[in-house]
């Protein structure tokens, strides 16, 4: 009854002062609007990346030469399309193994050029990395074994290069040298801020004759079952270890390439949400300052409560619960904000948001214990109050 | 009304620490209240009576000596064991008033009611009734800014009776108003004396006033001077 009291009693100081409680209110929603809007913003890109990342393929394992470490440079590559008959051998079916040699390139139709990534791959890249073509076909084998001068391109290369036209059948120029287009992949849109569909396939036959080189840049295997997946990339890297002494091999999971880009982003998430939660700080310290306020402005009334038969308590309980209801609404009407302000960022820009329970909850959570953290000196000033002396004030 | 003395005092004093200086407000009071009393606190402005009256009303502890409140010892009560015994014990009635502004008069009266922990709808039936007899039960739901000063002070009259107390304190209750419906409030205050039996102890300037009281108790530079109970009068 008590509480029910304060409650009410609180509700009608707010009203009373609405210019003031909202003005106080806007550091609250303020900051509960940023934590909730760049949680969503850290949550949704982490959510798009993970998708693109499992998008690549599953059971995906990357072979490359060197260490995986983060920084470290790129080791020049010695693999060799011998070596990647050596890792079809270890896997058991060269159908599950893909290569790149990869190099940007101007690319030339008519008057039109195009500066792309043209990779040389096998005839399984398709069925390796999940990739759908959309008009005409993929390479084959014998296109490959042949390093026929065939090329498969990306939606956005294939706009670009024949905005009016159908770019199967079409010739380009790739670095002087005439390719024929035999197909075109489906759209696949932004990954890591790349254009995936920015991109040329051709044999790796044809590339390393292009490029003049013998090597390849790293080699894709789809394991056959994900359980016994880093055995197997174990025993790839041995065999490469033993073909190549000297150099040191990595074979990387996609749980491994989540896991780290998982953490860089949850760093970044956090860096966000802890931004944000510096303004909701400074909205705490403006409930505090408008407490102290309303605590000095409402001495009589405490004198007269406790004359009456109000507690210490009783009163540090119904200032406490301004305080909180103050931040309540504040963090409430925050909170909505944030999610407005996170769907029509979703929906009008290309980043992605996506507002998760635990930010809104805790972003609820925090603005009512900022309300009881910086409502608490107002109230025991206000509970400790000499009610002789309270009575007094003008 | 043998119901035991309402508040007794034994040489009671009160010191102030003012910038590290002691000054004295009360110096050794002794007087009993007893049940049904009507007493007026006279005396100049630094005499100690609003100090006495804000000892007797438990608002404020003695320095030294005893005070004993409806059978308690003060000095060992606990702050909110000194709320409720203000609640149980005590009624208000101040010169300003002191109402709640934005608050309709019955949610005005049963203030000191959410304090004892009584329920809204008891609360609200007993602070009507305590209007009503005040004469005030046609304006229940009026707010003390739609009030005329002698109704504010019936307001508060009736909010201080509401939960029954043994003793009325009131500081200088007819001081804000008019002579016309101070002298009206002063009628009410001793039938609501008469009637409930409620000891009324008033701090008053005016001459008048206190000697329509039955007790006048005199008091300067912080000690009782004259007391008419010790004179033969009425009281103990």
């Amino acid at each position: 009854m008590r509480l029910a009291e304060a409650w009410r009693v609180a509700w009608d100081a707010l009203r009373a002062n609405r210019m003031r409680s909202a003005l106080t209110m806007l550091g609250v929603v303020i900051g509960v609007a940023s934590v909730v809007l760049l949680v969503a913003i850290g949550t949704g890109t982490k959510q798009r990346v993970e998708q693109q990342v499992e998008g690549l393929g599953s059971n995906l394992l990357l072979v490359v030469p060197g260490r995986l470490d983060m920084g470290s440079a790129p080791a020049l590559s010695p693999l060799t399309l011998q070596d990647v008959d050596a890792v079809g051998r270890v896997v058991g079916d060269p159908n599950r193994v893909a290569v790149t040699v990869a190099s940007g390139a101007t690319v030339r139709a008519g008057n039109r050029e195009d500066f792309t990534t043209v990779q040389g791959v096998l005839e399984t890249t398709p069925t390796v990395f999940a990739r759908e073509l959309g008009r005409g076909r993929y390479l084959t084998r014998a296109d490959v074994d042949t390093g026929r001068r065939v090329a498969v391109l990306g939606d956005a290369v294939a706009r670009s290069l024949f905005p009016d036209r159908e770019a199967v059948g079409q010739q380009i120029n790739v670095a002087g040298v005439r390719f024929r287009v035999i197909g075109v992949f489906t759209p696949l849109g932004q990954s890591l801020g790349v254009d995936r569909d920015d991109e040329v396939h051709v044999p790796v036959t044809a590339a390393q004759r292009l490029y003049g080189t013998q090597r390849v840049d790293a080699i894709a295997v789809k394991a056959p079952d994900r359980e016994r997946i880093d055995e197997l990339g174990d025993r790839i890297v041995a065999e490469l270890n033993g073909r190549h002494p000297g150099t040191e091999f990595s074979a990387v999971t996609q749980e491994q390439i989540l896991g780290v880009l998982g953490d860089i982003l949850g760093i970044l998430t956090g860096v966000l949400a802890a931004i944000a939660g510096i303004s909701l700080l400074v909205g705490g310290v403006g409930v505090s300052n408008i407490m102290l306020v309303s605590v000095r402005e409402r001495t009589r009334e405490i004198g007269l409560r406790k004359a009456v038969g109000a507690r210490p308590r009783d009163i540090g309980v119904q200032f406490l619960l301004e305080a909180v209801l103050l931040t309540s609404v504040g963090g409430l009407t925050g909170m909505a904000l944030g999610v407005g302000g996170a769907l029509l960022v979703a929906a009008l820009s290309p980043i992605p948001a996506a507002v998760t329970w635990w930010s809104l909850a805790l972003a609820f959570g925090v603005s009512a214990a900022v309300g009881i953290v910086f409502g608490v000196v107002p109230a025991q000033r206000a509970g400790r109050l000499d009610p002789v002396v309270a009575l007094r004030a003008e | 009304m043998s119901r035991g003395p309402a508040i007794e005092a034994f040489d009671v004093s009160r010191t102030y620490e003012l910038d590290g200086v002691s000054v004295p407000a009360l110096r050794g009071v002794s007087l009993t209240v007893g049940a049904g009393d009507y007493v007026a606190l006279i005396g100049p402005s630094g005499s100690g009576k609003s100090t006495l009256m804000h000892l007797l009303g438990g608002l404020d502890r003695p320095s030294g000596g005893r005070l004993v409140i409806g059978g308690r010892e003060v000095g060992s009560l606990s702050a909110p064991e000194l709320a409720r015994l203000r609640n149980e014990t005590i009624g208000f009635v101040f010169q300003a008033f002191h109402l709640l502004p934005r608050t309709s008069a019955v949610d005005n009266v049963a203030l000191p009611l959410v304090y004892r922990g009584v329920g809204a709808r008891q609360r609200r039936e007993r602070a009507a009734a305590m209007l009503g007899r005040v004469g005030l039960g046609h304006r229940l739901h009026h707010r003390p800014n739609q009030l005329s000063g002698g109704e504010q002070q019936r307001v508060a009259i009736a909010r201080a009776l509401v939960t029954d107390p043994t003793v009325l304190l009131a500081d200088e209750p007819t001081g804000n108003l008019d002579s016309t419906t101070g002298a009206a409030v002063l009628e009410l205050l001793e039938r609501l004396n008469v009637e409930s039996g409620v000891a009324l102890v008033m701090v008053t300037h005016d001459a008048e006033v206190a000697a329509r009281a039955r007790r006048r108790i005199a008091m300067r530079d912080g000690v009782v001077v004259a007391d008419s109970a010790a004179d033969g009068g009425a009281g103990t």
